[in-house]
Protein backbone atom coordinates (compact mmCIF):
# COMPACT_ATOMS: atom_id res chain seq x y z
CA UNK A 1 0.00 0.00 0.00
CA UNK A 2 3.45 2.39 -0.10
CA UNK A 3 2.25 2.79 -3.77
CA UNK A 4 -0.50 5.11 -3.28
CA UNK A 5 1.67 8.50 -1.75
CA UNK A 6 4.17 8.27 -4.72
CA UNK A 7 1.19 8.05 -7.22
CA UNK A 8 -0.28 10.80 -6.00
CA UNK A 9 2.52 12.90 -5.65
CA UNK A 10 3.05 12.36 -9.47
CA UNK A 11 -0.75 12.76 -10.06
CA UNK A 12 -0.68 16.17 -8.25
CA UNK A 13 2.57 16.94 -11.02
CA UNK A 14 0.74 16.45 -14.30
CA UNK A 15 -1.44 19.76 -14.30
CA UNK A 16 2.60 20.96 -14.14
CA UNK A 17 4.24 18.61 -16.90
CA UNK A 18 1.26 19.44 -18.97
CA UNK A 19 1.86 23.11 -19.15
CA UNK A 20 5.62 22.41 -19.55
CA UNK A 21 5.10 20.28 -22.57
CA UNK A 22 2.35 22.70 -24.20
CA UNK A 23 4.87 25.63 -23.22
CA UNK A 24 7.59 23.67 -25.21
CA UNK A 25 4.98 22.54 -28.11
CA UNK A 26 5.79 18.83 -27.62
CA UNK A 27 2.52 18.03 -26.36
CA UNK A 28 -2.06 19.01 -26.18
CA UNK A 29 -2.78 22.40 -27.65
CA UNK A 30 -0.40 24.99 -27.57
CA UNK A 31 -0.93 28.02 -24.89
CA UNK A 32 -2.56 30.19 -27.69
CA UNK A 33 -2.73 33.67 -28.35
CA UNK A 34 -2.31 34.84 -24.96
CA UNK A 35 0.26 32.44 -23.25
CA UNK A 36 0.85 34.19 -20.35
CA UNK A 37 -2.27 34.51 -19.30
CA UNK A 38 -3.04 30.85 -20.45
CA UNK A 39 -0.56 29.90 -17.75
CA UNK A 40 -1.81 31.85 -15.48
CA UNK A 41 -4.86 31.01 -15.73
CA UNK A 42 -4.50 26.90 -15.37
CA UNK A 43 -1.93 27.56 -12.90
CA UNK A 44 -4.51 29.20 -10.81
CA UNK A 45 -7.25 26.82 -11.42
CA UNK A 46 -4.87 24.17 -10.05
CA UNK A 47 -4.11 26.02 -7.29
CA UNK A 48 -7.91 26.15 -6.46
CA UNK A 49 -8.90 22.65 -7.75
CA UNK A 50 -6.51 21.14 -5.10
CA UNK A 51 -7.43 23.25 -2.51
CA UNK A 52 -10.64 21.90 -2.72
CA UNK A 53 -9.58 19.01 -2.49
CA UNK A 54 -7.68 19.17 0.43
CA UNK A 55 -10.93 19.99 1.75
CA UNK A 56 -12.63 17.17 0.78
CA UNK A 57 -10.67 14.75 3.00
CA UNK A 58 -11.93 15.71 6.10
CA UNK A 59 -15.84 14.82 4.59
CA UNK A 60 -15.18 11.63 2.82
CA UNK A 61 -13.01 9.99 5.40
CA UNK A 62 -16.51 10.88 7.51
CA UNK A 63 -18.65 9.78 5.58
CA UNK A 64 -17.46 6.63 4.20
CA UNK A 65 -15.68 5.88 7.07
CA UNK A 66 -12.34 5.44 5.83
CA UNK A 67 -9.63 7.07 8.18
CA UNK A 68 -6.74 5.84 6.04
CA UNK A 69 -7.44 8.82 3.54
CA UNK A 70 -6.02 11.33 5.90
CA UNK A 71 -2.55 10.37 5.22
CA UNK A 72 -2.95 11.85 1.99
CA UNK A 73 -4.25 15.08 3.25
CA UNK A 74 -0.78 17.08 3.75
CA UNK A 75 0.65 16.46 0.23
CA UNK A 76 -2.47 17.80 -1.11
CA UNK A 77 -2.74 20.71 1.17
CA UNK A 78 1.22 21.32 0.08
CA UNK A 79 0.39 20.50 -3.41
CA UNK A 80 -2.63 23.34 -3.40
CA UNK A 81 0.32 25.60 -1.69
CA UNK A 82 2.85 24.77 -4.45
CA UNK A 83 0.22 26.01 -7.59
CA UNK A 84 -1.07 28.95 -5.18
CA UNK A 85 2.43 30.12 -5.02
CA UNK A 86 3.00 29.42 -8.93
CA UNK A 87 0.54 31.31 -9.83
CA UNK A 88 1.00 34.55 -8.70
CA UNK A 89 4.87 34.01 -9.70
CA UNK A 90 3.65 33.99 -12.63
CA UNK A 91 1.84 36.84 -12.72
CA UNK A 92 4.81 38.60 -10.75
CA UNK A 93 7.18 37.23 -13.75
CA UNK A 94 5.47 36.82 -17.06
CA UNK A 95 2.57 39.68 -16.50
CA UNK A 96 4.26 42.45 -14.68
CA UNK A 97 7.95 41.38 -15.92
CA UNK A 98 8.93 42.12 -11.89
CA UNK A 99 7.57 45.45 -11.95
CA UNK A 100 6.93 46.57 -8.56
CA UNK A 101 5.25 49.71 -9.03
CA UNK A 102 2.79 48.03 -11.19
CA UNK A 103 2.43 45.46 -8.18
CA UNK A 104 1.34 48.00 -6.26
CA UNK A 105 -0.88 49.87 -8.87
CA UNK A 106 -3.01 46.47 -9.09
CA UNK A 107 -3.20 45.77 -5.19
CA UNK A 108 -4.78 48.95 -5.33
CA UNK A 109 -6.72 49.03 -8.46
CA UNK A 110 -7.66 45.50 -8.75
CA UNK A 111 -9.50 44.51 -6.17
CA UNK A 112 -9.17 40.58 -7.05
CA UNK A 113 -5.41 40.45 -6.86
CA UNK A 114 -5.78 41.54 -3.39
CA UNK A 115 -8.34 39.05 -2.41
CA UNK A 116 -6.33 36.42 -4.24
CA UNK A 117 -3.19 37.56 -2.67
CA UNK A 118 -4.84 37.42 0.80
CA UNK A 119 -5.75 33.80 0.10
CA UNK A 120 -2.16 32.90 -1.02
CA UNK A 121 -0.95 34.80 2.11
CA UNK A 122 -3.11 32.60 4.71
CA UNK A 123 -1.47 29.28 3.11
CA UNK A 124 2.30 30.65 4.04
CA UNK A 125 1.78 29.70 7.97
CA UNK A 126 -0.07 26.82 7.05
CA UNK A 127 2.84 25.02 4.40
CA UNK A 128 5.36 26.26 7.05
CA UNK A 129 3.86 24.27 9.76
CA UNK A 130 2.85 21.16 8.04
CA UNK A 131 5.63 19.05 9.29
CA UNK A 132 5.01 16.45 12.20
CA UNK A 133 7.26 18.19 14.48
CA UNK A 134 5.17 21.53 14.02
CA UNK A 135 1.84 19.69 14.53
CA UNK A 136 3.51 17.96 17.60
CA UNK A 137 4.85 21.42 19.33
CA UNK A 138 1.53 23.24 18.69
CA UNK A 139 -0.55 20.36 20.11
CA UNK A 140 -4.19 21.81 19.58
CA UNK A 141 -3.54 24.96 18.60
CA UNK A 142 -2.12 23.41 15.06
CA UNK A 143 -5.89 22.70 14.38
CA UNK A 144 -6.97 25.83 15.36
CA UNK A 145 -4.51 27.20 13.15
CA UNK A 146 -5.25 25.26 10.03
CA UNK A 147 -8.75 26.08 10.24
CA UNK A 148 -7.12 29.05 7.87
CA UNK A 149 -7.26 26.91 4.98
CA UNK A 150 -11.54 27.60 4.94
CA UNK A 151 -10.85 31.73 4.87
CA UNK A 152 -8.23 31.49 2.33
CA UNK A 153 -10.53 28.82 0.50
CA UNK A 154 -13.35 31.36 0.34
CA UNK A 155 -10.81 34.14 -0.60
CA UNK A 156 -9.53 32.35 -3.53
CA UNK A 157 -13.05 31.67 -4.79
CA UNK A 158 -13.84 35.23 -4.50
CA UNK A 159 -10.95 35.77 -6.64
CA UNK A 160 -12.28 34.07 -9.26
CA UNK A 161 -15.28 35.27 -8.42
CA UNK A 162 -14.50 38.82 -8.90
CA UNK A 163 -11.69 38.73 -11.72
CA UNK A 164 -14.64 37.29 -14.70
CA UNK A 165 -16.41 39.83 -16.88
CA UNK A 166 -19.80 38.46 -16.94
CA UNK A 167 -19.99 35.15 -17.02
CA UNK A 168 -19.35 33.52 -13.63
CA UNK A 169 -20.85 29.80 -14.17
CA UNK A 170 -17.67 28.28 -13.85
CA UNK A 171 -16.73 30.31 -10.73
CA UNK A 172 -19.70 29.44 -9.48
CA UNK A 173 -19.39 26.01 -9.77
CA UNK A 174 -16.46 26.39 -7.33
CA UNK A 175 -18.23 28.61 -5.03
CA UNK A 176 -20.68 25.94 -4.86
CA UNK A 177 -18.89 23.20 -4.21
CA UNK A 178 -16.93 25.16 -1.16
CA UNK A 179 -20.09 25.94 0.16
CA UNK A 180 -21.15 22.39 0.15
CA UNK A 181 -17.72 21.30 1.44
CA UNK A 182 -17.83 24.26 4.54
CA UNK A 183 -21.83 23.48 4.91
CA UNK A 184 -20.89 19.77 5.61
CA UNK A 185 -18.47 21.10 8.31
CA UNK A 186 -20.70 23.69 9.79
CA UNK A 187 -23.86 20.72 10.03
CA UNK A 188 -21.34 18.30 11.92
CA UNK A 189 -20.03 20.62 13.98
CA UNK A 190 -20.63 21.87 17.42
CA UNK A 191 -21.37 25.01 16.74
CA UNK A 192 -24.22 23.87 14.64
CA UNK A 193 -25.87 22.76 18.29
CA UNK A 194 -25.10 25.51 19.80
CA UNK A 195 -26.60 28.32 16.99
CA UNK A 196 -29.76 26.42 16.62
CA UNK A 197 -30.51 25.00 20.34
CA UNK A 198 -31.64 20.90 19.91
CA UNK A 199 -30.59 21.28 16.24
CA UNK B 1 -29.66 41.74 -54.77
CA UNK B 2 -32.30 44.05 -53.68
CA UNK B 3 -34.24 41.99 -51.39
CA UNK B 4 -37.01 44.29 -50.93
CA UNK B 5 -38.59 47.07 -53.19
CA UNK B 6 -39.11 49.65 -50.79
CA UNK B 7 -35.13 50.57 -50.96
CA UNK B 8 -34.58 52.96 -53.58
CA UNK B 9 -30.93 52.80 -54.39
CA UNK B 10 -30.67 52.21 -58.10
CA UNK B 11 -29.43 48.38 -59.02
CA UNK B 12 -27.22 50.37 -60.74
CA UNK B 13 -24.94 51.15 -57.67
CA UNK B 14 -24.93 47.63 -56.34
CA UNK B 15 -21.67 45.80 -57.55
CA UNK B 16 -22.51 42.30 -58.74
CA UNK B 17 -20.60 39.67 -56.70
CA UNK B 18 -18.08 38.95 -59.41
CA UNK B 19 -16.88 42.30 -58.90
CA UNK B 20 -15.98 41.14 -55.44
CA UNK B 21 -14.73 37.80 -55.56
CA UNK B 22 -12.35 37.81 -58.49
CA UNK B 23 -9.22 36.63 -58.56
CA UNK B 24 -7.43 38.07 -61.27
CA UNK B 25 -8.36 41.65 -60.03
CA UNK B 26 -7.96 40.87 -56.20
CA UNK B 27 -3.86 40.30 -57.19
CA UNK B 28 -4.37 43.15 -59.56
CA UNK B 29 -5.52 45.75 -56.74
CA UNK B 30 -3.29 44.35 -54.23
CA UNK B 31 -0.26 45.39 -56.90
CA UNK B 32 -1.96 48.16 -57.49
CA UNK B 33 -2.39 49.39 -54.15
CA UNK B 34 1.55 48.18 -53.17
CA UNK B 35 0.52 45.25 -51.21
CA UNK B 36 2.38 42.95 -53.15
CA UNK B 37 5.90 42.53 -52.52
CA UNK B 38 6.31 45.20 -49.79
CA UNK B 39 7.75 44.01 -46.96
CA UNK B 40 5.10 44.25 -44.88
CA UNK B 41 5.18 42.02 -41.64
CA UNK B 42 1.74 40.93 -42.09
CA UNK B 43 1.20 37.99 -44.69
CA UNK B 44 -0.82 37.79 -47.19
CA UNK B 45 -3.47 34.87 -46.45
CA UNK B 46 -4.65 32.86 -49.50
CA UNK B 47 -8.47 31.75 -49.09
CA UNK B 48 -7.68 28.27 -49.82
CA UNK B 49 -5.38 28.14 -46.77
CA UNK B 50 -7.89 29.57 -44.96
CA UNK B 51 -11.36 28.33 -45.64
CA UNK B 52 -12.78 32.12 -46.64
CA UNK B 53 -13.15 33.93 -49.91
CA UNK B 54 -10.74 36.47 -51.03
CA UNK B 55 -11.50 39.78 -51.48
CA UNK B 56 -10.99 41.44 -54.91
CA UNK B 57 -10.02 44.99 -55.25
CA UNK B 58 -8.88 46.16 -51.76
CA UNK B 59 -6.40 49.34 -52.19
CA UNK B 60 -4.81 50.35 -48.79
CA UNK B 61 -6.62 52.66 -46.74
CA UNK B 62 -5.59 55.72 -44.91
CA UNK B 63 -4.73 55.65 -40.78
CA UNK B 64 -3.08 52.17 -41.15
CA UNK B 65 -0.34 52.02 -38.24
CA UNK B 66 3.10 50.18 -39.30
CA UNK B 67 3.01 48.05 -35.97
CA UNK B 68 3.49 44.64 -36.95
CA UNK B 69 0.45 43.02 -36.93
CA UNK B 70 -1.17 40.15 -35.12
CA UNK B 71 -0.66 36.11 -37.33
CA UNK B 72 -3.85 35.07 -38.47
CA UNK B 73 -4.01 32.25 -35.92
CA UNK B 74 -4.04 35.02 -33.12
CA UNK B 75 -6.74 37.11 -34.54
CA UNK B 76 -9.02 33.97 -35.56
CA UNK B 77 -8.52 31.86 -32.25
CA UNK B 78 -8.46 34.52 -29.96
CA UNK B 79 -11.21 37.15 -29.30
CA UNK B 80 -14.56 37.59 -27.65
CA UNK B 81 -17.78 36.95 -29.17
CA UNK B 82 -19.92 35.49 -26.41
CA UNK B 83 -22.77 33.95 -29.01
CA UNK B 84 -20.37 31.79 -29.29
CA UNK B 85 -19.26 31.08 -25.54
CA UNK B 86 -17.76 33.20 -23.21
CA UNK B 87 -13.86 31.47 -23.34
CA UNK B 88 -11.56 33.46 -25.48
CA UNK B 89 -10.94 30.43 -27.87
CA UNK B 90 -14.74 29.85 -28.05
CA UNK B 91 -15.66 31.79 -30.95
CA UNK B 92 -12.94 29.52 -33.18
CA UNK B 93 -14.29 26.26 -31.35
CA UNK B 94 -18.02 26.78 -31.64
CA UNK B 95 -18.47 29.04 -35.07
CA UNK B 96 -18.71 26.30 -37.32
CA UNK B 97 -22.32 26.14 -38.18
CA UNK B 98 -23.11 29.96 -38.40
CA UNK B 99 -24.25 30.60 -41.94
CA UNK B 100 -23.08 34.46 -43.02
CA UNK B 101 -24.69 34.04 -46.50
CA UNK B 102 -27.11 34.26 -47.37
CA UNK B 103 -27.35 37.63 -45.67
CA UNK B 104 -29.35 40.79 -45.09
CA UNK B 105 -29.33 43.87 -43.47
CA UNK B 106 -32.38 46.24 -42.52
CA UNK B 107 -31.71 50.03 -42.54
CA UNK B 108 -34.14 51.94 -40.61
CA UNK B 109 -34.91 54.76 -38.72
CA UNK B 110 -34.58 58.26 -39.81
CA UNK B 111 -33.41 58.16 -43.31
CA UNK B 112 -34.62 59.06 -46.69
CA UNK B 113 -33.50 55.77 -48.01
CA UNK B 114 -34.33 52.91 -45.66
CA UNK B 115 -34.93 48.92 -46.32
CA UNK B 116 -33.30 45.44 -46.47
CA UNK B 117 -29.94 44.91 -48.16
CA UNK B 118 -27.67 42.24 -48.76
CA UNK B 119 -23.96 43.13 -47.96
CA UNK B 120 -22.96 43.69 -51.46
CA UNK B 121 -26.13 46.47 -52.12
CA UNK B 122 -25.03 47.90 -49.04
CA UNK B 123 -21.45 48.07 -49.52
CA UNK B 124 -22.09 48.89 -53.41
CA UNK B 125 -20.21 51.84 -54.39
CA UNK B 126 -17.83 52.40 -51.90
CA UNK B 127 -14.39 50.54 -52.39
CA UNK B 128 -12.99 47.91 -50.29
CA UNK B 129 -9.81 49.26 -48.36
CA UNK B 130 -7.25 47.07 -45.75
CA UNK B 131 -6.68 49.21 -42.45
CA UNK B 132 -4.62 48.23 -40.23
CA UNK B 133 -5.71 48.95 -36.92
CA UNK B 134 -5.00 48.66 -33.40
CA UNK B 135 -7.43 46.97 -31.40
CA UNK B 136 -7.79 47.41 -27.48
CA UNK B 137 -9.75 44.96 -25.42
CA UNK B 138 -11.53 46.12 -22.56
CA UNK B 139 -10.08 43.41 -20.71
CA UNK B 140 -6.21 45.11 -21.00
CA UNK B 141 -5.25 43.37 -24.18
CA UNK B 142 -4.46 44.12 -27.71
CA UNK B 143 -3.89 43.07 -31.21
CA UNK B 144 -3.08 44.76 -34.50
CA UNK B 145 -5.30 44.05 -37.57
CA UNK B 146 -5.40 44.33 -41.12
CA UNK B 147 -9.02 44.58 -41.61
CA UNK B 148 -10.76 45.16 -44.83
CA UNK B 149 -13.95 47.51 -44.95
CA UNK B 150 -15.39 50.60 -46.28
CA UNK B 151 -16.04 53.75 -44.01
CA UNK B 152 -19.36 53.24 -42.41
CA UNK B 153 -19.76 57.00 -42.98
CA UNK B 154 -20.06 56.43 -46.69
CA UNK B 155 -22.66 53.34 -46.59
CA UNK B 156 -24.23 55.68 -44.14
CA UNK B 157 -24.50 58.72 -46.11
CA UNK B 158 -26.19 57.02 -49.17
CA UNK B 159 -29.13 56.24 -46.85
CA UNK B 160 -29.60 60.31 -46.32
CA UNK B 161 -30.13 60.17 -42.81
CA UNK B 162 -32.34 63.65 -41.50
CA UNK B 163 -31.59 65.83 -39.37
CA UNK B 164 -32.90 63.60 -36.60
CA UNK B 165 -30.27 61.16 -36.89
CA UNK B 166 -28.33 61.91 -33.80
CA UNK B 167 -27.27 58.50 -33.56
CA UNK B 168 -27.14 55.27 -34.99
CA UNK B 169 -27.89 51.78 -33.25
CA UNK B 170 -27.07 48.26 -34.14
CA UNK B 171 -27.74 44.78 -33.93
CA UNK B 172 -26.37 41.33 -33.96
CA UNK B 173 -28.49 38.60 -35.58
CA UNK B 174 -29.91 36.38 -32.82
CA UNK B 175 -29.65 32.70 -34.20
CA UNK B 176 -29.60 30.53 -31.00
CA UNK B 177 -29.20 27.39 -33.12
CA UNK B 178 -25.88 28.74 -34.69
CA UNK B 179 -24.59 30.36 -32.19
CA UNK B 180 -24.62 28.17 -28.72
CA UNK B 181 -23.65 30.85 -26.47
CA UNK B 182 -26.80 33.26 -27.13
CA UNK B 183 -28.82 29.79 -25.39
CA UNK B 184 -27.33 31.29 -22.29
CA UNK B 185 -28.25 34.96 -20.63
CA UNK B 186 -24.96 36.13 -20.13
CA UNK B 187 -26.18 38.91 -22.11
CA UNK B 188 -29.32 40.38 -22.64
CA UNK B 189 -29.66 38.81 -26.51
CA UNK B 190 -29.90 40.47 -29.37
CA UNK B 191 -26.01 42.13 -28.49
CA UNK B 192 -26.82 45.67 -29.59
CA UNK B 193 -24.34 48.48 -29.71
CA UNK B 194 -24.35 52.76 -30.77
CA UNK B 195 -23.01 55.54 -31.64
CA UNK B 196 -23.56 59.00 -32.14
CA UNK B 197 -24.00 60.07 -35.95
CA UNK B 198 -20.46 62.26 -35.58
CA UNK B 199 -18.60 58.96 -34.50
CA UNK B 200 -20.58 56.39 -37.11
CA UNK B 201 -19.08 59.24 -39.69
CA UNK B 202 -15.70 59.62 -38.60
CA UNK B 203 -13.46 58.54 -41.65
CA UNK B 204 -11.89 56.02 -39.12
CA UNK B 205 -15.21 54.03 -38.53
CA UNK B 206 -14.95 51.05 -40.90
CA UNK B 207 -17.68 48.61 -41.60
CA UNK B 208 -15.30 45.62 -41.72
CA UNK B 209 -16.01 42.66 -44.26
CA UNK B 210 -12.41 40.80 -43.75
CA UNK B 211 -9.07 40.12 -42.65
CA UNK B 212 -6.05 39.78 -44.20
CA UNK B 213 -7.18 39.89 -47.41
CA UNK B 214 -9.85 37.30 -46.82
CA UNK B 215 -13.42 37.13 -45.62
CA UNK B 216 -14.04 37.53 -42.14
CA UNK B 217 -14.42 34.01 -40.44
CA UNK B 218 -17.75 33.51 -38.07
CA UNK B 219 -16.19 34.27 -34.74
CA UNK B 220 -14.49 37.35 -36.17
CA UNK B 221 -17.95 38.53 -36.93
CA UNK B 222 -19.24 37.58 -40.16
CA UNK B 223 -20.44 38.82 -43.02
CA UNK B 224 -20.60 42.25 -41.51
CA UNK B 225 -19.16 44.18 -38.48
CA UNK B 226 -18.04 47.39 -36.82
CA UNK B 227 -14.28 48.42 -36.18
CA UNK B 228 -14.52 51.78 -33.97
CA UNK B 229 -10.59 51.57 -33.51
CA UNK B 230 -10.44 54.56 -30.63
CA UNK B 231 -13.02 52.32 -28.52
CA UNK B 232 -12.78 49.40 -26.45
CA UNK B 233 -13.08 46.40 -28.72
CA UNK B 234 -16.61 45.73 -27.15
CA UNK B 235 -18.06 48.61 -29.46
CA UNK B 236 -16.81 46.92 -32.74
CA UNK B 237 -20.13 45.07 -33.05
CA UNK B 238 -20.23 41.77 -35.18
CA UNK B 239 -22.34 39.76 -37.81
CA UNK B 240 -24.73 43.19 -38.03
CA UNK B 241 -28.39 42.54 -39.04
CA UNK B 242 -29.73 46.07 -38.28
CA UNK B 243 -28.64 49.85 -39.00
CA UNK B 244 -30.98 51.75 -36.90
CA UNK B 245 -30.51 55.91 -37.34
CA UNK B 246 -32.02 57.42 -34.85
CA UNK B 247 -32.32 60.18 -32.22
CA UNK B 248 -31.93 59.19 -28.63
CA UNK B 249 -28.72 57.75 -27.58
CA UNK B 250 -29.49 53.71 -27.91
CA UNK B 251 -29.01 51.23 -25.33
CA UNK B 252 -25.85 49.52 -25.60
CA UNK B 253 -25.20 45.71 -24.33
CA UNK B 254 -22.55 45.92 -22.12
CA UNK B 255 -23.71 48.85 -20.48
CA UNK B 256 -26.70 47.21 -20.01
CA UNK B 257 -25.05 44.59 -18.53
CA UNK B 258 -22.78 46.13 -16.05
CA UNK B 259 -22.92 50.39 -16.05
CA UNK B 260 -20.70 51.08 -13.52
CA UNK B 261 -18.37 49.34 -15.95
CA UNK B 262 -19.05 49.80 -19.33
CA UNK B 263 -19.95 53.37 -20.67
CA UNK B 264 -21.68 53.98 -24.08
CA UNK B 265 -18.96 55.97 -25.14
CA UNK B 266 -16.24 53.32 -24.28
CA UNK B 267 -13.28 55.50 -25.64
CA UNK B 268 -10.02 53.92 -24.91
CA UNK B 269 -8.52 55.63 -22.14
CA UNK B 270 -5.87 55.03 -19.77
CA UNK B 271 -6.31 57.84 -17.23
CA UNK B 272 -9.81 55.97 -16.59
CA UNK B 273 -10.30 52.58 -14.98
CA UNK B 274 -11.94 50.08 -15.18
CA UNK B 275 -13.25 49.50 -11.56
CA UNK B 276 -11.88 45.81 -10.95
CA UNK B 277 -8.80 47.04 -13.07
CA UNK B 278 -6.27 49.24 -14.51
CA UNK B 279 -6.53 50.62 -18.17
CA UNK B 280 -3.21 52.08 -18.06
CA UNK B 281 -1.39 49.12 -19.88
CA UNK B 282 -2.31 46.60 -22.10
CA UNK B 283 -0.23 43.22 -23.27
CA UNK B 284 -0.06 43.16 -26.97
CA UNK B 285 -1.31 39.55 -28.46
CA UNK B 286 1.67 37.28 -29.84
CA UNK B 287 1.55 32.88 -29.28
CA UNK B 288 4.70 31.11 -28.33
CA UNK B 289 7.92 32.26 -26.39
CA UNK B 290 7.71 35.86 -27.25
CA UNK B 291 4.40 35.99 -26.33
CA UNK B 292 4.89 34.61 -23.12
CA UNK B 293 7.80 37.01 -22.52
CA UNK B 294 6.43 39.86 -24.18
CA UNK B 295 6.50 43.31 -21.63
CA UNK B 296 2.91 45.20 -21.17
CA UNK B 297 2.69 48.51 -23.15
CA UNK B 298 1.85 51.72 -22.30
CA UNK B 299 -2.14 52.16 -23.51
CA UNK B 300 -2.46 55.47 -25.46
CA UNK B 301 -5.71 57.63 -25.19
CA UNK B 302 -8.29 57.48 -27.69
CA UNK B 303 -5.76 54.30 -28.91
CA UNK B 304 -3.73 56.54 -30.02
CA UNK B 305 -6.01 57.94 -32.54
CA UNK B 306 -6.12 60.96 -30.82
CA UNK B 307 -5.25 63.08 -33.53
CA UNK B 308 -8.27 62.02 -35.34
CA UNK B 309 -11.11 61.96 -32.82
CA UNK B 310 -10.14 64.00 -29.74
CA UNK B 311 -12.13 67.03 -31.12
CA UNK B 312 -15.21 64.97 -31.39
CA UNK B 313 -15.35 65.31 -27.14
CA UNK B 314 -13.84 68.52 -26.24
CA UNK B 315 -15.70 69.79 -23.64
CA UNK B 316 -16.92 66.05 -22.68
CA UNK B 317 -16.07 65.10 -19.14
CA UNK B 318 -14.41 61.77 -20.25
CA UNK B 319 -14.00 60.29 -16.17
CA UNK B 320 -17.80 60.76 -16.08
CA UNK B 321 -19.04 59.46 -19.54
CA UNK B 322 -16.39 56.57 -19.73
Amino acid sequence: MRIYKPLLFAACLLPLVWLGLRIAGVAGPGLGANPAEELQDELGLWALRLLLLTLCVTPVVRLLKMPRLYRFRRMLGLYAFFYCMLHPLAYLLLDLQLDFAHLGEDLLKRTFITVGMGAALLLIPLALTSTRGWQRRLGRRWNRLHRLIYPAAILACWHFYWQVKADTAEPLVYCAVLALLLGLRFWWSPLRGRLFRGG
Amino acid sequence: MLIRAKADIPASQIAPESAWFNRRAFVAGLAAAGLVGTARAAPRYMAADVGQKELNGVSRGPFSTDEPANSYEDITTYNNFYEFGTGKEDPHRNAGNFKPQPWTVRVEGEAETTGEFDVEGLLSGAGLEERVYRMRCVEAWSMVIPWVGVPLGEVLKRFRPTSRAKHVAFETVYRPEEMPGQKRRVLDWPYVEGLTIEEASHPLTLLAVGVYGVTLPNQNGAPLRLIVPWKYGFKGIKSIVSIRFQERRPPTSWNISAPLEYGFHANVNPQVDHPRWSQASERRIGSGFSGLLARRIPTQMFNGYGEQVAHLYSGLDLRRNY
